[in-house]
């Protein structure tokens, strides 16, 4: 009988051990919230993309300008929310992050990835874009990439805001939000952003949009729960 | 000859002998300095060991002006000057043998103080010693952290040069349209094409892409080897983008060829496809948008 207790036990210390790390990313609090705006936006115009003919094809309607994208009650898609400051530092995520141009866009026009996580860098075009991040902390490197060529694959060190361009297509322009954390999201046109995953603590959560700029809050995470966090930016007209 | 008359003659002999002193320790100067590039690219590799507090001194008197004294690019001449100075504090540079993003090696830098920059402000510095230009090198390298962080890149390998054929040319040509240089370099490589009037560099300045029907001579030298590396490393800071993900051993030297069609002078690459073309113009479509180069 001892035996038999002394073996369960041990079992279920094992089952727990080997529960824990499984267990553990959907353990921990959330943050959730909106991005809003005040203020008058810069009226986003309509892109000219008639000097590439294989990719103005592609659309029906034209690319608006992607600088300032808001949705109905002043949300603001596009927006970087992370935690800038608190908790443990988290390892970068396995899965690479995805970089796409097609139709002389970047999909997306922002990407957040973590230092050291891997980037990839598709062209699904059937023209030649050169991808042309122009860091100023990370070296700045400047790469063609034909139509059909292999993805580039590559990662930065350090944490910075980096805008993306293509020479060829200047209207084509992005940002990669290179953080020191794997806790981010970017915001869609509705706004709204929820962080998970987060061990009890005091985080500093940031939402960063690279017209309006950056803005922090403070929040205390206990358990589980789910901490409501809105952002409003101040919309700046140029 | 009066008193006057004789302290005057004595006062010019005496400038005449000085003059001719100076002027022979400027000659023994560039005598004793690394032989000067030729058209070959490269030099003697500069083994000296830098000074940064000398080279300070250097800098200030030969580089500061357009440069500027925190190596930001921003002299007092910057405002100017068309293409701007480097900044060194981005540490990124356009004349490299190392990959896009990477730092350049020492000879990268000797190369480019040596060689200038052409239709830049860039004067070629030959005269300046050895061991003037390895003080300089270590100072400029203080101007940002990315020299102590990191090493220099591995440099791009470059095969020995493929002979020029017709077939080189038209594969070349193939290449200038599949790769779309022609969006900035234009259909002719008169640098007007569609991109052109848009591109800018990293610092927000106009740019124009290199225009091959005006000069032989290159920002980054002259010789075929230094056109084929242009391609491989792009020019940092620059809209000139690395294609050596694409572009693979002798294939560079089918679009060197190509370009060298376009030049100015009597090239033997233009020799050859002149005479191609004399009984063959027919068969090829014009470079850009729409059609497949052949």
């Amino acid at each position: 009988m001892r035996m038999k207790l002394t073996a369960s036990i041990a079992l279920v210390a094992v089952a727990t051990m080997a529960l824990a790390p499984i267990a553990r990313p959907n353990a921990g609090g959330t943050v959730a919230g909106k991005v809003t705006f005040t203020g008058t936006p810069p009226k986003m115009k309509p892109i000219d993309m008639a000097k590439e003919p294989s990719c103005a094809k592609e659309h029906a309607t034209p690319v608006m300008n992607e600088s300032v994208v808001t949705g109905e009650g002043n949300t603001l898609g596009d927006v970087v929310v992370y935690i800038s400051a608190g908790g443990a530092a988290t390892t970068p995520p396995a899965a690479p992050a995805n970089f796409d141009q097609k139709g002389c866009q970047y999909l997306p026009h922002v990407l957040a990835l973590q230092a050291g996580q891997q980037l990839v860098v598709k062209n699904d075009d059937q023209t030649s874009h050169n991808i042309h991040p122009m860091s100023k902390i990370n070296p700045e490197w400047n790469k063609s990439q034909p139509p059909g060529a292999p993805p580039i694959q590559t990662s930065y060190e350090k944490p910075e805001f980096i805008p993306v361009k293509c020479n060829v297509h200047p209207w084509m322009h992005g940002y990669f939000a290179v953080l020191n954390t794997s806790h981010s999201v970017v915001t869609g046109t509705d706004g709204t952003f929820s962080l998970s995953g987060l061990p009890p603590g005091k985080y500093t959560v940031t939402a960063w949009q690279e017209r309006f700029g950056t803005q922090s809050q403070e929040v205390t995470i206990a358990g589980t729960e789910t901490a409501k966090l809105d952002f409003v930016l101040k919309a700046t007209e140029y | 000859m009066s008193r006057v008359a004789r302290q005057i003659a004595a006062i010019v002999a005496i400038g005449v002998v000085a003059s001719l002193l100076s002027a022979a320790d400027g000659f023994a100067q560039s005598v004793h300095g690394l032989p000067m590039e030729g058209r070959g690219g490269d030099t003697k590799p500069n083994t000296r060991v830098g000074r940064p507090a000398v080279g300070k001194e250097e800098y200030t008197r030969y580089c500061a002006g357009c440069h500027g004294d925190r190596g930001d690019g921003q002299g007092e001449n910057a405002q100017w000057i068309d293409p701007k100075p480097r900044d060194f504090t981005q540490a990124a540079f356009k004349c490299r043998s190392t990959p896009s993003g990477t730092l350049p090696t020492d000879q990268d830098l000797i190369n480019t103080i040596r060689r200038g920059i052409v239709y830049s402000n860039m004067p070629q510095w030959r005269p300046l010693p050895d061991q003037m230009i390895a003080d300089l090198l270590s100072y400029i390298k203080t101007f940002s952290p990315r020299w102590k962080a990191e090493k220099p890149g591995a440099a791009v390998q470059i095969p020995a040069e493929t002979p020029v054929t017709t077939e080189s040319i038209l594969a070349g040509r193939a290449m200038f349209q599949k790769f779309e240089c022609w969006k900035c370099h234009g259909t002719e490589g008169r640098g007007d094409g569609p991109s052109a009037a848009a591109l800018t560099d990293s610092k927000d300045q106009p740019i124009h892409p290199f225009d091959f029907t005006t000069s032989t001579r290159f920002k980054c030298g002259t010789t075929n080897a230094d056109l084929y590396r242009v391609f491989m490393t792009g020019l940092d800071g620059t809209p000139m983008a690395s294609f050596a993900d694409n572009i693979k051993g002798d294939q560079g030297w089918d679009l060197v060829h190509y370009l060298r069609t376009l030049q100015p002078v009597r090239t033997p690459e233009l020799t050859l496809w002149k005479t191609w073309l004399a009984t063959h113009a027919g068969e090829l479509k014009p470079i850009g948008p729409e059609t497949g180069g052949r």
